[in-house]
């Protein structure tokens, strides 16, 4: 048994992501919100599935990027990815693509529980002495913060929506099991809409 | 052969400037030697966003966020960051999401160093195998047609389409 990652301590962990993802999404005003694969992708669809969300299916470790190719072509409008740390250690250099840009109205929102829990609940490296806020930290966010509880998150909700960019907030979320609730799947649909309602009516007609 | 084929800048701000005629505003890249030029017009230009990424993926990413909020981009790399990308193109396919990538090629005509030889023998297959149509590019007076063509079929037409800068046209390099 390996000592390196303590795997199941996020199942006492207080705060359920649900509720976090409820808390996050009720103050986003006019925030376009990107979702990574799996569990963020039903926690954003649990609040409401609505045509200015965009939540993968797929692409793993894409997620923060996709986010960042957004926030610089819509500067006007804030921009929210929700994704799991499983994604974010895929692509872990994109944080330091995302602090060389500065992009003032990207907030990266991990929601932390510490595993692989579309796949059998596997531990990640955040279940041992990976530190995502001290990477997105050191590689030049300028907003820095994470949650592990009620308080904790209270003060980072007004850093997710209002703090400059870019924001990397780390919220450790309880590691347990939920019911499913999916989005519609086609890829070609979710962008249609997505477009549709930030652009308008000739966003389809390329 | 010592390697450089002529006149490399001048088709290269050609090519920028049809870029930028044609919308696109975010330019992103691993660097190679074929894509200096644009990389520092880019770097350059203020009403353009010069993104350096740290592996290739990240710039397929990239061009879907950016189309989402309907900008025009494009991903500059080596032959050898094709393969980087492979399992995010299925975001673009997917998606019908608009791509447009311009390849500087190794491994291909003349190439002096065999450990290029696999990834740029296999450029044309993976991208073939993952929906990308591939417009090889052999001679300077080649390049503005083409590249005029992808981005026709990117940004009008939805589809992946990857430019490919040949060694032929680059010059081959001996190491």
């Amino acid at each position: 048994m390996s000592d390196v990652l303590q795997a199941g301590r996020s199942r006492a962990y207080p705060l359920p992501r649900r509720e976090v993802a409820k808390a996050l999404l009720a103050g986003r005003g006019e925030a376009l919100v990107v979702a990574g694969l799996g569990a963020t992708n039903w926690d954003i669809s649990a609040v409401g599935d609505r045509a200015d969300n965009f939540p993968l299916w797929g692409a793993m470790g894409g997620a923060a990027m996709l986010g960042l190719g957004l926030a610089l072509a819509q500067p006007g409008r804030r921009v929210l990815v929700l994704t799991g740390d499983g994604d974010l250690l895929m692509g872990l250099g994109s944080l330091a693509t995302i602090a060389t840009q500065r992009p003032d109205n990207l907030a990266l929102v991990a929601i932390d529980n510490e595993s692989y829990a579309e796949t059998g609940m596997q531990a990640t490296a955040t279940a041992g002495v990976v530190d995502l806020p001290g990477i997105a930290r050191a590689a030049g966010f300028a907003t820095v913060d994470s949650a592990v509880d009620e308080a904790g998150l209270a003060r980072v909700l007004p850093l997710v929506h209002g703090g400059a960019g870019p924001v990397f907030i780390a919220i450790k979320v309880r590691l347990e099991s939920l019911p499913l609730v999916m989005p519609p799947k086609d890829g070609a649909y979710l962008k249609d809409r997505f477009r549709l309602a930030l652009l308008g009516p000739g966003a389809v007609a390329a | 052969m010592n390697g450089e084929a002529p006149n490399t800048a001048d088709w290269q701000d050609a090519l920028y400037d049809l870029l930028r005629q044609n919308g696109v505003t975010q330019f992103a890249y691993v660097p190679d030697a074929g894509h200096a030029r644009l990389i520092d017009r880019s770097l350059a230009d203020n009403g353009a966003h010069s993104v350096p990424l740290t592996t290739e993926e990240e710039g397929v990413a990239l061009l879907a966020g950016a189309d989402l909020g309907g900008a025009r981009a494009v991903l500059l790399m080596q032959s050898s960051g094709v393969g980087n990308c492979v399992n995010l193109l299925s975001l673009m396919k997917g998606g019908r999401f608009p791509l447009l990538t311009i390849v500087s090629m190794r491994g291909d005509f003349g190439e002096g160093n065999p450990w290029q030889y696999p990834m740029g023998q296999a450029v044309e297959p993976v991208l073939a195998a993952m929906g990308v149509i591939c417009l090889r590019i052999e001679r300077p007076e080649e390049v503005l047609p083409t590249a005029g063509a992808a981005l026709t079929m990117a940004f009008q037409s939805g589809q992946a389409v990857a430019v490919l800068l040949t060694q032929k046209l680059l010059g081959a390099k001996k190491f």
